[in-house]
């Protein structure tokens, strides 16, 4: 963080705490990110790292403090010095600015691929039918899928897949692209071909926070490294820090299984 | 390695007898002897038919196109066009409702269905024929307030209302269950990534958990609307002149029961049978992402997936 410091924060998470009935899996996650920043977060399952991804878009509703995104906080609004929930059809349009790609793909599987990236640039955002196809096209050249236009997702790889997702995602135009574990679910040689697109896109500027057990993504496409456990950010700081020289004897136990 | 009483069929190392392409299906005999018997039983069977004067063929054929069958015939399909289109409208709404974390929606839904699944469609149909001694008037006002318009129940309440309200109400109990059970079956991962994309509800439902319900809700879909054609046979005993009252009414006047109930026999098989074929069209429709190869897919469609 250097020359964007004085630039405003795109999301700001503050005290975030979240709990499953009596589970808490949030205890108070305070994290500034910047735009154009990559953000990679670390830490051992059950660590809460996806739960926190997911109450940035309000997936998961937050029992307390507040997340912001591009100045607007997520889920609720100020009216008269009242902060009141928002319905359904405010925090759908707070999401249309953040891209999201998941651990298990999650493409529509009744449409091709085309239909799958033109979705929700024409029904949600307006488009007309001909620019997001355009674009689609661009951005499955992009992705390396452009021979797949017309595929259905079931006749694709797992990494193919996600390589669509992902461009789906970026089919919105997205401020921020917030990735849940998006190796995970994948065969390990298909892996890299994944993660070349994602380290493409971080090149290029895009504001992305990474849930991912990838170490080597990390310590190469992150601008900075957030390690949590237990519900809290136990360590965070440049990937060659984080990950080169950790400070806490957890940090430090969760990457020598790495080693 | 191999058992010596076998081996003389396929003698060791003579590789071509033991390839599998070269061999044959044996005669099977009792096979035949099944075949011949069950034969015999048919023929008989349909010699018995084709004889007995009770059956009555030429007073079937005579009948068959007849102009009061016909007129029935379109009743009893046009009863079943609007009650299922209304039914699965309805039912639906209901489901959508049952899912709903709504509390008043939810107890809405759960008490329609409990009522129309749980009591008879007879008893529902003469119910809603009978609605006039209940409530003489129907009328639209504002509870305790001024009434705005009213109409004398008898008028509104005719066979064919009675008839279309009460089967459509029935059926959307039951389609609500299994449009529920469709919507369910969907993975929760498709609602939780148009939801993330910013889609409304309504919008996700319609564009991507409703296409993808589609695949288990048509068969039991299918199902209801054969019970369906059959169920309107019901509305008969509220004077509604559907198939089965047509030559119900015309064997009050000839005596020739077995022969008239033939020719509704017939009609609803024929319905039925026409409707199973539209069923296999619109299951392969729905399946067509599930084939793998998606450059014969478009042919296949187009060729009818004859071979399935």
């Amino acid at each position: 963080m250097t020359v964007i410091d004085t630039a405003k924060p795109l999301v700001q998470a503050r005290n975030v705490h979240k709990a499953f009935d009596h589970l808490e899996v949030l205890k108070g996650i305070d994290l500034d990110v910047m735009p154009g920043e990559v953000v990679v977060i670390l830490g051992p399952s059950g660590s809460g790292k996806s739960t926190f991804l997911r109450c940035i878009n309000h997936l998961e509703a937050i029992q307390k403090g507040f997340i912001e995104v591009d100045g607007e906080q997520i889920g609720y609004r100020l009216k008269n010095d009242r902060l009141e929930k928002l319905s359904a059809i405010g925090i759908a349009k707070q999401r249309r600015k953040i891209g999201m790609v998941f651990q298990q793909f999650n493409l529509y599987p009744h449409m091709t691929v085309l239909q799958n990236i033109i979705e929700a640039p024409v029904g949600v955002h307006r488009e007309s039918r001909k620019d997001a196809i355009e674009n689609a096209k661009q951005l499955l050249k992009r992705v390396g899928l452009s021979e797949k236009v017309d595929a259905y997702p079931r006749q694709l790889s797992g990494g193919q897949q996600q390589r669509v997702a992902i461009a789906r995602a970026l089919a919105i135009k997205p401020k921020l692209m917030l990735f849940d574990e998006p190796t995970s679910a994948l065969d390990p040689e298909l892996v890299g071909e994944v993660l070349a697109t994602m380290r493409d896109l971080a090149k290029q500027g895009l504001t992305m926070i990474v849930v991912t057990h990838e170490i080597s993504f990390a310590r190469e496409a992150a601008d900075r490294v957030v390690f949590m456990d237990g519900g809290v950010i136990v360590e965070q700081g440049k990937p060659e820090d984080v990950i080169g020289n950790p400070q806490h004897p957890r940090t430090q136990s969760f990457l020598s299984r790495f080693l | 390695m191999i058992n010596s009483t076998q081996s003389d069929a396929a003698p060791q190392g003579v590789a071509n007898f033991r390839d599998v392409a070269t061999a044959h299906t044996p005669f099977r005999t009792g096979r035949l002897l099944l075949w011949l018997v069950i034969a015999f039983v048919v023929i008989d069977f349909g010699w018995i038919i084709a004889h007995n004067e009770g059956f009555g063929w030429p007073v079937v054929a005579q009948y068959f196109f007849d102009p009061t069958v016909i007129s029935g015939l379109y009743v009893s399909l046009g009863l079943t066009v609007v009650a299922m289109i209304l039914g699965v409208v309805i039912g639906l709404v209901i489901a959508i409702m049952r899912m709903s974390n709504d509390g008043l929606a939810n107890g809405f839904a759960s008490l329609f269905i409990w009522f129309f699944r749980g009591t008879p469609l007879l008893v529902q149909l003469i119910f809603w024929y009978n609605m006039s001694t209940l409530f003489p008037e129907i009328s639209i006002s504002i509870p305790f307030g001024p009434t705005l318009a009213s109409w004398d129940t008898n008028s509104v309440i005719t066979p064919m209302t009675a008839a279309i309200v009460g089967l459509a109400l029935n059926e959307a109990a039951y389609m609500a269950e299994i449009i529920r059970g469709g919507l369910i079956s969907v993975d929760r991962g498709q609602a939780e990534t148009a939801e993330a994309f910013g889609m409304t509800k309504g919008r996700a439902l319609w564009r991507i958990i409703i296409p993808q319900a589609m695949r288990s809700i048509v068969p039991p879909t299918g199902n209801q609307l054969i019970s369906m054609i059959k169920a309107t046979s019901l509305v008969s005993v509220i004077a509604m002149a559907d198939l089965l009252y047509s030559v119900q009414s015309i064997y009050n006047r000839t005596f020739e029961i077995i022969p008239m109930l033939l020719v509704a026999v017939l009609w609803y098989l024929l319905i039925t049978s026409v409707l199973n074929l539209g069923q296999s069209y619109i299951e392969a429709y729905y399946g067509r992402s599930e084939r793998r190869n998606a450059g014969v897919a478009k042919v296949e469609a187009a060729t009818g997936e004859a071979s399935h």
